[in-house]
């Protein structure tokens, strides 16, 4: 569960050593997938790359420039989906981000904690030809 | 002399904790904090004389106009300009949009361009970016240099005679205080009349409109510790009188039938519909408190403390500082490092600062293309005003240092 916490506390060690050894972080040559977005309040832009065999997503990177909380989200969203099939990303929510980061955000720092998981759904419903429904910052 | 301590009592913001500490409000370049006098004077409005104006013969739209109009008067005194030639207008935005639809719009012959530089605001580029979609105008824009517009380089642009030249006083993400005055006789050599943006200088230092000579100038009230929705329109009467009407409605026609119309006078043409006459009537309390201050304690106050920020900046190991030391408003924008050489961005610095009660601006500042110049997304900006103090300044920077430390893995001991 998501833990409500001081802003200076919300960088814990892990999140700090995430942001500066991100997994995920670089581009793929050849991206079956490749959607980048930006947060137009901050300027931050996140760019994610997917390589998908068998409607599987094989592998997964992402670059941009963005602050720690977006970076960290981005790479824990990108450890998560590995292996997993392509459809499995729809339904994916936006509390499963915040789960998986372990802690409660302001609205604003919301935004950027939910910009990758938003890259990721507009370029898989613009892969599988589809349009997107929900509303991405709900 | 400007006593902090004292002054900081005028402004009942202070009183707030901000993550339990005390506030250090350092954002002012976004808008700056409100005296108790300005607070009140609103209410006071409301409680007391609230009525519409210009159009009632009560004794309440009496008292309102008056009060509306005293404002003008005040706000021409401030910049040494007339009366006549104030507008008001919701936000400098608005201003710069009235200037660009109704004065250069219809001036407009094919092949013209217009002149920016490459450090203007949002406000100062997208009227113009729209105008240039609309008409098929070309837009050049002077280069940076150090901080500050390039004079040499602004003068070959003019000579190429532009339609109008629209430029920025104080940069609000490299802080530097351009040479208006030069900059405006340039462009007159060349015939090129002269926007000027002093919305970052004028609650900082002395603007007198005559000895500069533009053809227009603007400015919103709510950097100069008035309230938001206000926002002033300097215009040459010859200029404005010539310049087509804006917004259309009531207040701004002095005739009207069912096929014409015929505007009003100055400054009425472009003031259409119902003012913000409590904000304007505040505005003029908000002038009221600078002028008992006095605008020259207040530049040499702010200049102290800009410079004092600026020597304590630069020895921080792992920044970078935007702009030059020299000629400094009351800003300075930054972006720090770890010793890898690895940015911290911005959004985490000032989520950290505001846990400890710390207030600056993080982003671009709404100039995305100058942060495309200067090689970065974002940077963190923070802008002093009359409430800040030295003691602010090593707070500050005591904690960006401890910042860098958290970042570079250091342990958490700030």
């Amino acid at each position: 569960m998501a833990v409500k916490k001081m802003d200076n506390e919300i960088y814990s060690e892990m999140i700090l050593e995430c942001y500066r050894n991100p997994k995920n972080f670089g581009t793929l040559s050849n991206p079956d997938i490749s959607f980048k977005d930006y947060n137009p309040s901050c300027g931050d832009v996140i760019q994610i790359d997917l390589k998908i065999n068998n409607n599987q997503i094989c592998d997964a990177c992402f670059s941009g420039s963005g602050c720690a909380i977006s970076r960290v989200c981005a790479d824990l969203i990108l450890s998560h989906i590995k292996e997993k099939g392509i459809n499995d990303i729809k339904d994916i929510k936006n509390s499963d981000v915040i789960n998986m980061l372990g802690i409660e955000l302001s609205p604003m720092r919301l935004k950027c904690a939910l910009l990758p998981l938003k890259v990721l759904k507009f370029g898989v419903y613009n892969y599988l030809g589809e349009n997107i429904k929900e509303d991405i910052y709900g | 002399m400007i006593s902090v301590n004292k002054i900081k009592k005028d402004f009942p913001i202070f009183k707030r904790k901000i993550n339990n500490k005390n506030l250090i409000y350092l954002d002012s370049a976004a808008t700056s904090q409100k005296p108790e006098v300005v607070i009140n004077s609103i209410s006071n409005y409301y409680k007391k004389h609230n009525a519409n104006i210009h159009r009632g013969i009560h004794t309440l739209s009496d008292e309102s106009t008056r009060m509306y109009e005293e404002t003008r008067s005040k706000v021409a005194k401030f910049i040494n300009c007339n009366p006549k030639e104030i507008i008001f207008t919701k936000n400098a935005t608005e201003s710069i949009n009235l200037v660009v639809r109704s004065f250069v719009a219809p001036l407009l012959k094919k092949n013209d361009f217009i002149l920016l530089t490459e450090a203007e605001h949002h406000a100062n580029l997208i009227p113009w970016l729209m105008l240039a979609k609309k008409t098929g105008i070309k837009i050049k824009y002077v280069p940076i240099n150090n901080g500050f517009i390039d004079y040499k380089k602004a003068e070959q642009l003019l000579s190429k005679k532009p339609r109008f030249f629209s430029f920025t006083h104080v940069s609000n993400v490299l802080g530097n205080i351009n040479d208006i005055k030069k900059l405006t006789s340039i462009a007159h050599k060349y015939n090129v009349p002269v926007l000027i943006d002093a919305c970052q200088s004028i609650p900082h230092m002395k603007i007198d409109i005559k000895d500069i000579d533009c053809d227009f100038l603007v400015f919103s009230a709510h950097k100069m510790l008035g309230p938001t929705g206000v926002g002033v329109l300097y215009g040459k009467y010859k200029l404005l009188k010539c310049a087509d009407p804006f917004l259309g409605g009531g207040d701004m026609v002095i005739e009207a039938y069912y096929d014409r119309f015929v505007p009003n006078n100055l400054p009425n043409k472009f003031e259409a519909g119902t003012p913000n006459i409590s904000g304007v009537v505040a505005f003029g309390s908000a002038i009221d408190y600078i002028n008992k201050l006095g605008i020259d304690n207040i530049e040499s106050h702010d200049k102290e403390i800009i410079n004092y920020a600026f020597d304590k900046f630069s020895k921080i190991k792992n920044i970078k500082i935007y702009g030059s030391k020299n000629l400094r408003c009351s800003l300075i924008s930054f972006n720090l490092f770890t010793d890898s050489g690895m940015l911290i961005h911005p959004h985490d610095v000032s989520a950290i600062l505001d846990s400890f009660g710390i207030a600056i601006r993080a982003g671009h500042h709404c100039c995305m293309p100058l942060h495309l110049k200067l090689g970065v997304t974002a940077s963190c900006r923070a802008s002093f005003y009359i409430y800040n103090s030295k003691q602010d300044v090593d707070f500050l920077i005591k904690k960006l240092e401890y910042i860098i430390k958290m970042f570079n893995g250091g342990k958490k001991d700030g």
